[in-house]
């Protein structure tokens, strides 16, 4: 773990120590709603490749708002986002996003559901259908194809979610709170997965959340939001090994002693 | 409804008016009220006249044209004004005006300008119909879940699919809604153009009925009617718990 810098860190001189090549850059990004409301202010990041980062910080510091300008589903006021060297006007399909309330469309099956996104880019629906029942099967809901996902537990849900993402093989996976419309146990298991699904899975990962424990516990860096206006308040790498046994980490001292850092650095920001 | 821990089926209190219907009748307290087995005797009269079988298919063509139309126009307007909002702004007021407004008085109108036929009491349908299917698939567009919409766009949908692939099943609950209540509603559209118009279908057999004080075969003709509104009513209803079932799950 590194946490050399200051608290109010600036966020371009990490950059500059980066030994991966980004896939994602925000550069400057702005975002002001109804005039006034400014949601983010002067965003600098690179996210490099095959890595998960998560943006954390309390509500209002704009995590999602700054995931959903990544998407291309929001517009920066100013500002400009770059994915693969190129700059982004809107969704593309190197990315791929997973919704806090899952956006499932319920008059449709899981396999449809999880094939959606390769229906929507106009691949044929065996060919889709293949693929949609490989990614049903690695999330862990083989046997549930034929299902409506209101035969589905919420957690049920959310790995539909997560297999139509996987399935358009897009290189970075946008995660929007993707747990935490889920039970405590459910989340747990799918903190996990999630870290499983990465040895398989060669994609950057971008995961907002406003859990500490879940962002220490899935990333290899954690962005820190502060928020009114939204900025970025530290970069923290981690260095948490990642063995075979997931219970561990939660009693890594290590993991411990981030989390306990970044809960002091964020109480500020609460009233 | 259960009575000393006996189910008794809906129906039942039909037959409790039914009943009270023969009372009343027997009592030869009004002219206009024959007891109801008379009314059923003069309802095998009615359905095996000639003059019957051509009022049920005149009368079925001009429901079947109306309604269609209005379905079509009616889904339609309501998904324009649903996705455009000035469309919504210029049109919003009219169609409320028109599912409010007394229907009946306009059918002179219609009957000038497209004759005594059966053009006037299709149009007399559809427009009995056709705003409230309007409003509720308006509803039901304006109230498809933001998410869905943003994860169709995620995917890179143009404007045309998003709107095939998600808002149209996603406010289908809606839309069903509002046929159903149009599908009453055109019934009323049809008996109200056909009496108005009185020469054609059952409006005039009505017209027939009543001039020759026929209230058993008056009566026995409004029975059909109500039994066929309630019956298609009934049909949608059923499509639309099975659209509800899948669409249960809606957040």
């Amino acid at each position: 773990m590194t946490m050399a810098e200051p608290i109010v860190a600036a966020p371009e001189r990490r950059a500059a120590s980066d030994v991966a090549a980004p896939i994602v850059e925000v550069r400057g990004v702005h975002k002001i709603y109804n005039g006034d409301v400014v949601a983010l202010k002067d965003i600098n990041l690179s996210f490099e490749e095959g890595r998960l980062t998560s943006l954390l910080g309390p509500s209002g510091c704009g995590k999602t708002t700054l995931l959903k300008i990544i998407a291309g589903l929001l517009e920066p006021t100013a500002g400009e986002v770059m994915v693969k060297g190129r700059k982004i006007t809107g969704p593309g399909p190197e990315r791929a996003f997973v919704f806090q309330d899952f956006a499932l469309m319920p008059w449709a099956t899981v396999l449809r559901n999880a094939a959606f996104g390769l229906e929507l880019r106009g691949v044929p629906a065996k060919e889709r259908n293949e693929t949609a029942r490989h990614y049903v099967e690695e999330v862990g809901l083989k046997g549930f194809e034929e299902k409506y996902p209101h035969e589905l537990s919420g957690g049920m849900r959310q790995r539909v979610g997560l297999a139509r993402a996987l399935a358009v093989n897009a290189d970075v996976l946008l995660m929007d709170e993707p747990f935490s419309a889920v039970d405590e146990q459910t989340r747990r298991k799918f903190q996990e997965d999630l870290i499983r699904l990465r040895e398989v899975e060669n994609k950057t990962f971008l995961f907002v959340t406003h859990s500490i424990e879940e962002a220490v516990y899935v990333s290899d860096r954690i962005i820190l939001l502060s928020p009114r206006p939204g900025r970025v308040n530290n970069v923290i790498d981690l260095d948490i090994r990642r063995g075979d046994d997931p219970e561990a980490i939660r009693r890594d001292p290590n993991y411990l002693d981030t989390v306990e850092e970044i809960w002091r650095g964020i109480k500020q920001y609460l009233d | 409804m259960t009575i000393y821990g006996y189910r008794i089926p809906m129906m039942a209190s039909l037959i409790v008016w039914c009943i009270l219907w023969e009372i009343v009748g027997r009592l030869d307290l009004l002219l206009l009220f024959p007891p109801f087995s008379d009314v059923l005797v003069a309802l095998g009269d009615v359905v095996n006249s000639r003059s019957f079988a051509s009022a049920v298919s005149i009368t079925l063509y001009s429901y079947a044209w109306g309604l269609g139309l209005a379905i079509v126009f009616g889904v339609a307007l309501g998904f324009l004004m649903g996705t455009v909002p000035v469309a919504d702004r210029l049109l919003n007021m009219w169609v409320n005006v028109f599912l409010s407004a007394p229907l009946s008085a306009l059918v002179p109108v219609i009957m000038i300008l497209f004759g005594m036929g059966a053009p006037t009491v299709i149009v007399t349908v559809f427009m009995f119909a056709v705003w409230i299917i309007a409003l509720d698939t308006r509803a039901g567009v304006l109230h498809v879940p933001a998410s869905l919409l943003e994860m169709a766009r995620s995917f890179g949908a143009s404007r045309w699919t998003t709107t095939w692939k998600i808002v149209l099943w996603a406010a289908m609950p809606e839309i069903l809604a509002g046929i159903r209540l149009g599908v009453i509603r055109g019934v009323k559209g049809v008996v109200i153009g056909q009496l108005l118009v009185s020469i054609i279908g059952v409006g005039a057999l009505f017209t027939t009925y009543s001039n020759n004080f026929l209230m058993e075969h008056f009566w026995a003709l409004t029975l059909i009617l109500f039994a066929f509104a309630l019956t298609v009513g009934q049909l949608i209803a059923l499509l639309e718990a099975r659209i509800d079932y899948y669409a249960g799950a809606r957040s």
